[in-house]
């Protein structure tokens, strides 16, 4: 008798991803559901995607799901968390949405310690848009905003929202992973096990980054984009805790 | 039996939501309203499942009332006019989402920063929608410390019943006035029917979705129809009105809130000297009562239509007159405030321009 190894996860929807060929989405996305499943919280669990490409999320994921307006992810958030304090709730946001028109709302909840989990999904563009100029745009990085490349002077240089994030006094657990190889797979999956847990437990603010390929705005192959990620991009956002006052969890 | 109290306009909104079932408030500081945002916090405090945030900012306070409606709560924010400007893409977000809530706007002198005096500047931006797109909002306009009471917990039940997000309008004069009111009994939260459509993760039942994005044409178009169907039952449903000397009268004044409280001292004055004044006094000003001034039609001509701003409610007026009838405008805006003599001489010289008193 054949033994099943692989499958849909629990909390992903039989639905095909609309995203491009070799966007992070997909992977992120069954991550996110194989960590609500392993940890047996999806029944109690409410996501809140943004706008922009996983603004379709609520397609895909298997759980409540309320999308909130562009930027808002963490506001919309905290009041469903304190409604319902003992559900999971999680936001899932590209960098637009969290690091240019919703920093004021990430940045404060982050402060306020709210007890949520907040997905940051970095791949240096505004993807659904059609490509321009992300706050997390690299310097020299071309975009349709930055036609010669990301400009110091005139465009500003790329924002560190993560490491912003960890000064806030209410953030307990911030981590950047990559969608880039199998092995950062795997450590994203752990990282936001961890986040998840860090909710569970109640304490407080948690976040993860994650570089993300965004191949046909990169106008890159997936393969080729996947090695940008690893040999550029983490030179701009290096992958690592970038703040861990939780410690193990069980 | 609740006795009479003595409290504060802005305060009393503020008891009347709590008694009511809201159990979450958001909000962010601005005259001349505090005194709400200050007694929701205390009130919160005191019950073991009341939320409130003072938010970094007036989107902020209106993004978390709509993550607490989609959770279920009975939710609250308010602010006056520059922040409610600030709100409108919460509050198109809740029109489209259908989700019930409830905001407090205390009007103030505008444009701009404008100042911090009573004024009815924003009934445009309140009646229209306010925000971005295709939808309406209930707007509820109560002109004494027992109406906002009364009207908060209407506010609520009309939020939950259409699934729809309520403005209260008032203004800094009745925010700020102390009058005696009898508050209606607190409601116990636990008694409220469970709502089919919230957020509150998906066990034993299929998961939901609450959005707002429509990408294919079609499915946009059919939410647009069941929000307008839902409108057309409001209109149908609960448009308020209060008639006072109107039955004999061949001259209406129309005024809503502060506006009309003043007006009715000077339909008084003016019935001292035997003039045949009445008042209408919207109550629910969208949807707008347009049926009893339909009815005062048949046989009145001249309307005064009086407002703290430069002329925004006679365009209702003129629409549910629908040409029958002359309609004049008597407007202060800036947070500048008539007296009740200023408009009765405004009466007078229109009643007797118009030969009224040969009527």
């Amino acid at each position: 008798m054949a033994k099943k190894i692989f499958q849909r996860p629990k909390y992903l929807k039989k639905a095909v991803f609309h995203y491009c060929p070799g966007c992070g989405h997909s992977i992120l996305h069954r991550l996110v559901a194989e960590v609500l499943e392993e940890l047996d919280i999806g029944e109690r669990t409410i996501g809140i995607p943004p706008a922009g490409c996983a603004v379709l999320a609520y397609n895909y994921f298997d759980v409540d799901m309320g999308e909130a307006p562009h930027g808002r992810g963490a506001a919309v958030a905290t009041g469903v968390k304190r409604t319902l304090p003992d559900r999971i709730v999680f936001s899932y946001q590209g960098d637009g949405d969290i690091a240019a028109i919703g920093t004021a709302e990430t940045i404060h909840a982050a402060n306020r310690g709210e007890n949520i989990t907040v997905i940051f999904v970095n791949n240096g563009c505004y993807g659904m848009t059609g490509g321009q100029m992300a706050p997390t745009t690299l310097i020299g990085q071309n975009s349709t905003t930055t036609p010669g490349g990301r400009d110091v002077k005139r465009d500003a240089a790329p924002i560190d929202l993560s490491e912003m994030l960890a000064i806030a006094r209410g953030s307990v657990y911030i981590e950047r992973t990559a969608i880039s190889s199998p092995k950062n797979i795997r450590r994203t999956k752990r990282a936001l096990t961890k986040a998840f847990k860090t909710q569970m437990a109640g304490l407080g603010f948690s976040l993860i980054e994650v570089l993300s390929p965004c191949p046909v705005n990169w106008k890159m192959s997936p393969v080729d984009a996947a090695k940008w990620i690893d040999d550029t991009m983490t030179q701009t956002f290096p992958l690592k805790v970038i703040k861990d006052e939780v410690g193990k969890l069980d | 039996m609740s006795k009479k109290v003595l409290m504060r306009g802005s305060q009393a909104i503020g008891e009347a939501a709590v008694r009511a079932g809201c159990r979450f408030y958001a909000g962010y500081p601005i005259t001349p309203q505090n005194e709400l945002t200050e007694y929701m916090a205390e009130a919160m405090d005191g019950l073991n499942d009341g939320t409130f945030i003072q938010a970094e900012s007036e989107l902020a306070a209106i993004n978390m009332v709509i993550g607490a409606s989609m959770a279920g709560a009975r939710a609250m924010t308010s602010s006056s006019s520059p922040g409610i400007s600030l709100k409108q893409e919460g509050i198109s977000f809740l029109a489209a989402q259908e989700l019930p809530a409830v905001i407090v706007n205390t009007m103030r002198g505008g444009p701009g920063l404008g100042n911090i005096a009573p004024s009815q500047s924003d009934y445009f931006q309140a009646t229209r929608g306010g925000g971005h797109g295709d939808y309406r909002t209930i707007v509820l306009a109560p002109a004494s410390g027992q109406e906002l009471a009364d009207l908060t917990r209407t506010a609520f039940e009309y939020a939950d019943k259409y699934r729809s997000p309520v403005l209260i309008l008032g203004d800094g004069m009745m925010g700020q006035m102390m009058e005696p009111i009898v508050f209606p009994e607190p409601i116990d939260v636990r008694t409220f029917s469970p709502k089919s459509w919230i957020l509150d993760g998906a066990k034993g039942r299929p998961s939901r979705i609450i959005l707002s994005l429509l990408l294919n044409p079609p499915e946009q178009e059919d939410l647009n129809w069941r929000l307008a169907r839902k409108y057309e039952i409001i209109t149908r449903e609960i448009p308020m009105s209060e008639s006072y000397m109107t039955s004999d009268a061949n001259m209406i004044v129309i005024a809503y809130g502060t506006a009309a409280r003043i007006a009715k001292g000077a339909v008084k004055r003016v019935r001292e000297l035997g003039l045949k004044v009445g008042l209408l006094r919207p109550i629910t000003l969208w949807p707008f009562p347009n049926r009893p001034l339909k009815e005062l039609s048949r046989h009145v001509r001249e309307f005064l239509v009086f407002e703290m701003n430069m002329g925004q409610m006679i365009d209702d007026v003129k629409l549910a007159l629908e040409g029958r009838g002359n309609v004049h405008f008597y407007g202060r805006p800036g947070g500048i405030i008539s007296t009740p003599d200023e408009i009765a001489k405004t009466i007078n010289s229109i009643y007797h321009r118009q030969h009224l008193e040969e009527d």
